[in-house]
């Protein structure tokens, strides 16, 4: 408790101002304190040099480097070769996240608890236990598989795919599938456990079957914001892809490997170009889709 | 025989919008598939399902073996170093960008109306364009080119990690700092103005409190994203789990692999949830 005098002047105590917690004011501390050690000891463990960085050797290595960069070599060879691999990496992008769609829908489907086992579908003809159960398990299933999914980052998932089916960009776009479609269907499972219920009721209470509410009161209220996260996504897939050709999965990723490995530095520089074109391309497109579809 | 209605005049305009949209998406969407090589008998020729078995096969059981588990403690300590301190640099390269980039700081709106146009122009708005511009390319380039380039620069280690983090993370904060804070309610702003407080004290006592639960709350979320970030960076030479990951999967030890995966799985769930605590503690 912080009684200042203050405060008890200007806004004296009610019922209707419950007083806080004891335990909280040692939270109020704490969490500040143990913040600022995590900082200390990572700033120690990592060896870096603040001093130094900030000290002059570290920038002029930078900035030594990126002089190096410029110019850009705009020859027509380097200029082919980046349209090539933005062309390739936005391809991979596209395709990777629509997949990503068509493996978020049904899990996030089967995930749902709202779907399966509980809420305002299953008041007015409850689950036989046994069945109950089994689609709890269900949902614990698809979720835990989700989960899977999404926590194997794109480029650990390019590098299992370009195991399996060699290089190219094949591998890249199953990777951004595989871990896209877990990140959507968590956002999707979500958007349909958190719709508005009262439609729902209003379906029921006039005599609409299971099939009939999901139809008309789940799938418009969730439809949209679906729409939304994939074209969220694809944002997101765009860069990813521009980088997944670092193990092999094709796009401009493989060609800036290749380019920084033999020191290509104005090459390099075009690329970097050639990504930063096609992440501006895609997010405008993007919001152009997002307004003319939301 | 009547004539058939065809036109409804109460029924939505017919416009070509949507099938323009729809053909064009075809379109696009077949001639990616062919440029992507997607195949996806590709998946079930001999050779992929024999790797996919392979890798199956000699992943399981994960290697638990205490000399290897001891040996990873370290990497795995060092991913977490890097995404906090990453984070930080992010913050220090974000937040005085994203000040800058905050039109309703820099030139526009209740704090400039009483300034001239031309020191308006030259003060506010020429950093604002150059902050917005900055941001947009650190935040472009993907964190693993960022890291590819500083192990260039400044040699392998924890260190070009910290960095690619630091630059393409404070790109994306300063970014949203600056919608966040032209996101505020203004009626507040007004009202100190209107009480006579000075434009320091429109900032203090009126933007920051509405900005900073949403200012921290997003810095967690992006904290999350940064140890993600930071296992993975070392396939690039950026230290951490990503370098042991690809050394193992070079020398096909898939048991090894699955272990830290494993690890990474742990790693990425406790700072998801240790984050998820305090942004739940800060938005209650």
């Amino acid at each position: 408790m912080r009684p200042s005098a203050s405060e008890t002047n200007t806004r004296p105590q009610t019922e209707t101002v419950p007083p806080r917690p004891s335990g909280h004011d040692h939270h109020g501390w704490l969490a500040p304190a143990g913040f600022v050690a995590l900082i200390v000891w990572s700033y120690r463990g990592t060896g870096v040099d603040l001093a130094q960085l900030v000290g002059l050797e570290g920038v002029r290595q930078i900035a030594a480097y990126v002089g190096g960069l410029f110019p850009p070599d705009l020859s027509w060879t380097t200029l082919q070769d980046a349209g090539i691999g933005a062309v390739e990496t936005f391809a991979i992008s596209l395709v990777g996240s629509l997949l990503a769609v068509g493996i978020a829908v049904p899990l996030a489907l089967l995930g749902a608890r709202t779907l399966l086992y509980r809420g305002v579908l299953f008041e007015a003809r409850p689950l036989a236990p046994g069945v109950w159960a089994l689609r709890i398990g269900i949902s614990a299933g698809a979720k835990a598989l989700l989960r899977l999914l999404r926590t194997i980052p794109e480029i650990l998932w390019a590098l299992i795919f370009v195991f399996m089916v060699g290089l190219g960009p094949f591998p890249g776009v199953l990777a951004l599938a595989f871990h896209t479609g877990g990140v959507l269907g968590k956002l999707f499972g979500e958007v349909i456990e958190g719709v508005d219920p009262r439609p729902l009721e209003a379906l029921q209470a006039t005599g609409a079957g299971r099939l009939r509410i999901m139809l008309y009161g789940i799938l418009p209220q969730a439809a949209p914001q679906f729409v939304s996260y994939a074209l969220y996504r694809w944002e997101v897939n765009i860069r990813a892809a521009a980088v997944l050709g670092f193990v092999g999965a094709g796009g401009l990723g493989q060609r800036i490997y290749v380019t920084i490995n033999l020191f290509l530095e104005h090459q390099l520089l075009t690329l970097i170009l050639a990504i930063y074109a096609m992440v501006t391309l895609v997010d405008a497109l993007s919001a152009y889709l997002r307004r003319r579809l939301v | 025989m009547a004539e058939p209605v065809t036109h409804f005049p109460a029924s939505p305009s017919k416009s070509a919008f949507p099938y323009l949209l729809g053909a064009g998406f075809l379109a696009v969407l077949a001639w990616s598939l062919y440029t992507a090589q997607v195949d996806p008998r590709r998946l079930f020729e001999g050779d992929a399902l024999a790797n996919a078995a392979r890798f199956l096969r000699g992943g399981f059981p994960p290697d638990l073996s205490a000399e290897f588990l001891s040996q990873m403690i370290r990497p795995a300590v060092e991913t977490i170093q890097i995404s906090v301190v990453g984070t930080l640099f992010a913050v220090l390269i974000g937040l005085p960008l994203g000040l800058l980039a905050t039109s309703s700081l820099a030139w526009s709106g209740i704090l400039h109306e009483r300034r001239a146009a031309m020191g308006r122009w030259v003060l506010g708005f020429l950093p604002y364009a150059v902050a917005r511009g900055l941001l947009s390319v650190f935040r472009s380039v993907p964190e693993y080119v960022w890291a590819f380039m500083f192990v260039r620069a400044v040699g392998l280690g924890a260190f070009p990690g910290v960095l690619a983090i630091g630059v393409a993370y404070g790109g994306m904060l300063g970014k949203v700092y600056s919608e966040i804070l032209e996101g505020v309610n203004p009626r507040p702003l007004e009202t100190l103005q209107a009480a006579g407080a000075s434009k320091l004290g429109i900032v203090l006592y009126g933007l920051i409190p509405q900005a900073l639960p949403s200012l921290v709350s997003y810095t967690l979320y992006r904290w999350e994203c940064a140890i993600r970030a930071s296992a993975i960076l070392g396939l690039v030479g950026a230290g951490g789990l990503g370098q042991q990951i690809e050394l193992s999967m070079r020398f096909f030890k898939f048991d090894e692999v699955v272990t830290l995966l494993g690890m990474l799985l742990c790693l990425v769930g406790a700072v998801d949830f240790v984050s998820g605590r305090l942004r739940a503690r800060l938005t209650r």
